[in-house]
């Protein structure tokens, strides 16, 4: 006899204080005893205003501030930012400096996907995996320390070239690196792919066909993950990817297996891409000269982050700071994805789940507002200031 | 911050009030909470936690509740929506609590400074007993931050 109570539903808030991931996001279960059944996320909580802030800085000043949009994916952002920059002004990077930003940027995949590797694990109670995996990571951190002197946020870009070169001392540093982590990521395969416990959490849980991943716009190696061809350093190239093209990975079943399959793939890509890189370094100048006001006009640039696709838009209108700068980052379209096949697992898979697209909190909390048909509005600091005071108040 | 219970003295209570201190340093539970940083700061606190450099040999712990924890490990400036909850997290913390503030955002708002939805860095809204500097700081320097609180909290 159905009573009142079980008409009810029952939801469990998450966050955005919680233990499982390390950035605030707020999530609400809806559950029916152990299953879930609807799942919704509220975002937000680090929204800095960071693409108002980019038109109050210089050119310059700004690839610092770009640069701090994300700790973790933090130098494709900027080098989306200096190569739509130096198309509007008319500016080609040296060939060496379009290397040296591939290697740092296929270091930085590396890096980030081995930190996924482990917080995934840790969030499916692996937790020793999670520790080994961190302990390798810091061989990758070492290589980038070593070859620009910070550990997080390497300034290697500037606009229309590079900081710093890569002479043979720090290549056979690179080499040397890499070839402990090939021989480190080929043990994880193994783990990830024949471990019993870890199959158990892992195959068949939040699969995602084809289709779904294309209609809910998932990117980057969670839709690769369900066989989606959509790499942007495949499709469009840019910098060094065009004379060293990348194999992209796919996987055809969809599930957290296949997620955890295709980024440690990816990793032994990249170990693949840096050497073939490093024994083709072409010679030349670090960086070209750049105008200090870049020319009026707009454009656009996609690059592949290893969370996936991420796109930039540049409007100048002559002067010395940018006029308009959007950015689209791929943590945001994926979490329309995570929320559709979470729905049917059990409540203690969510983690491990949430964990599978690779969610990043800083980049994608953004200020929407919805503009009436026929109506433009056009936002001052002053007017984002004050909506922002009154909304939290 | 004053460590000095507030109870009248006695042989007893002295006893217990070392005792106390002596837990206290050599086991702090630590909550993270991530007020609108770019997460630089927080991966390199995770590093910390890991076999590199290992934070627990000093007895750190990385809690999930703020019910538990003695220290608060804040990063990042702070947003206008994370403010409230990072001031209800610190409320629950049982007393006596301490805040670390990480990296150039949490102690100035950094490279934000100045973006309209943030209020500002962290000590305009909690009081702060450690500050460590950096962008992000590297994973010594947290250690060296957070055994200076512990030294800093042992009886004279
Ligand atoms: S101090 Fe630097 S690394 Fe830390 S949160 Fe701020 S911008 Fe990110």
């Amino acid at each position: 006899m159905p009573t009142q109570e079980q008409n009810q539903k029952f939801i469990v808030p998450i966050g955005p204080q919680h233990p499982a991931l390390k950035e605030p996001g707020h999530f609400e279960f809806t559950v029916d005893g152990e299953i879930v059944t609807a799942a919704s996320v509220r975002l937000g909580y680090v929204h800095r205003g960071i693409e108002k802030g980019t038109e109050d800085r210089t050119w310059t000043q700004n690839v610092y501030l770009l640069e701090r949009i994300c700790g973790i994916c933090s130098h494709v952002h900027v080098t989306a930012y200096v190569v739509a920059v130096e198309q509007l002004a008319k500016v080609q990077a040296p060939p060496r400096a379009e290397a040296i930003r591939t290697i740092v940027a296929e270091l930085e995949r590396i890096h980030s996907h081995m930190l996924w590797l482990g917080v995934a694990a840790h969030e499916g109670g692996f937790d020793s995996l999670f520790m080994y995996s961190w302990r390798d990571r810091e061989t990758v951190m070492d290589i980038l320390e070593t070859i620009s002197g910070n550990r997080v946020h390497y300034s290697a870009n500037i606009l229309g070239g590079v900081k710093f070169d890569i002479d043979d001392q720090k290549r056979d540093f690179i080499l040397k690196g890499l070839e402990f982590l090939e021989e480190r990521t080929n043990h994880y395969m193994k783990i990830v792919t024949t471990d019993e416990t870890f199959l158990g959490r892992t195959r068949n849980i939040g699969t995602m066909t084809k289709e779904q991943a294309i209609e809910l716009g998932a990117v980057g190696p969670t839709a690769r993950a369900s066989g989606v061809t959509i790499d942007i350093r495949d499709s469009a190239p840019y910098s060094a990817y065009k004379t060293f093209p990348v194999n992209v990975i796919t996987d055809e079943t969809g599930d957290l297996l296949a997620r955890f399959v295709v980024r440690i793939k990816e990793l032994l890509e990249s170990y693949r891409l840096i050497r073939e890189i490093l024994d083709h370094m072409p010679e030349g100048e670090l960086a070209a000269r750049i105008p200090r006001r870049i020319p009026a006009g707009e454009t656009i640039h996609r690059v592949e982050a290893p969370r996936g696709e991420l796109f930039y838009y540049v409007k100048s209108g002559g002067g010395d700071k940018p006029e308009r700068i959007k950015v689209r980052t791929p943590s945001l379209c994926n979490w329309s994805s995570v929320i559709n096949f979470a729905v049917g697992h059990k409540l203690a898979d969510m983690p491990m789940i949430l964990a599978g697209i690779d969610p990043c909190f800083s980049c994608n909390d953004r200020l929407i507002k919805i503009r009436r048909a026929n109506q433009s509005q056009v936002w001052t600091w002053e007017d984002l200031r004050l909506h922002g005071i009154e909304y939290y108040r | 911050m004053d460590m000095a219970v507030k109870t009248p003295s006695s042989p007893m209570q002295k006893v217990m009030d070392g005792l106390r201190a002596w837990a206290r340093i050599n086991s702090p539970w630590v909550i993270h909470y991530n007020s609108g940083s770019c997460n630089g700061c927080d991966i390199e606190i995770l590093a910390t936690l890991t076999p590199r450099y290992d934070l627990e040999r000093f007895g750190v712990k990385l809690q999930g509740s703020p019910r538990h924890a003695d220290v608060l490990i804040a990063t990042g400036p702070v947003t206008r929506q994370s403010r409230e909850r990072l001031l209800r997290i610190y409320e629950q913390m049982p007393d006596p609590k301490f805040v670390v503030a990480v990296g150039s955002c949490g102690l100035s708002g950094g490279v934000f400074h100045g973006c309209y939805n943030i209020v500002g860095s962290i000590d305009e809204v909690l009081p702060v007993s450690a500050y460590i500097p950096g962008c992000p700081p590297r994973p010594e320097a947290i250690i060296q931050g957070v055994v200076a609180l512990l030294q800093s909290l042992k009886p004279q």
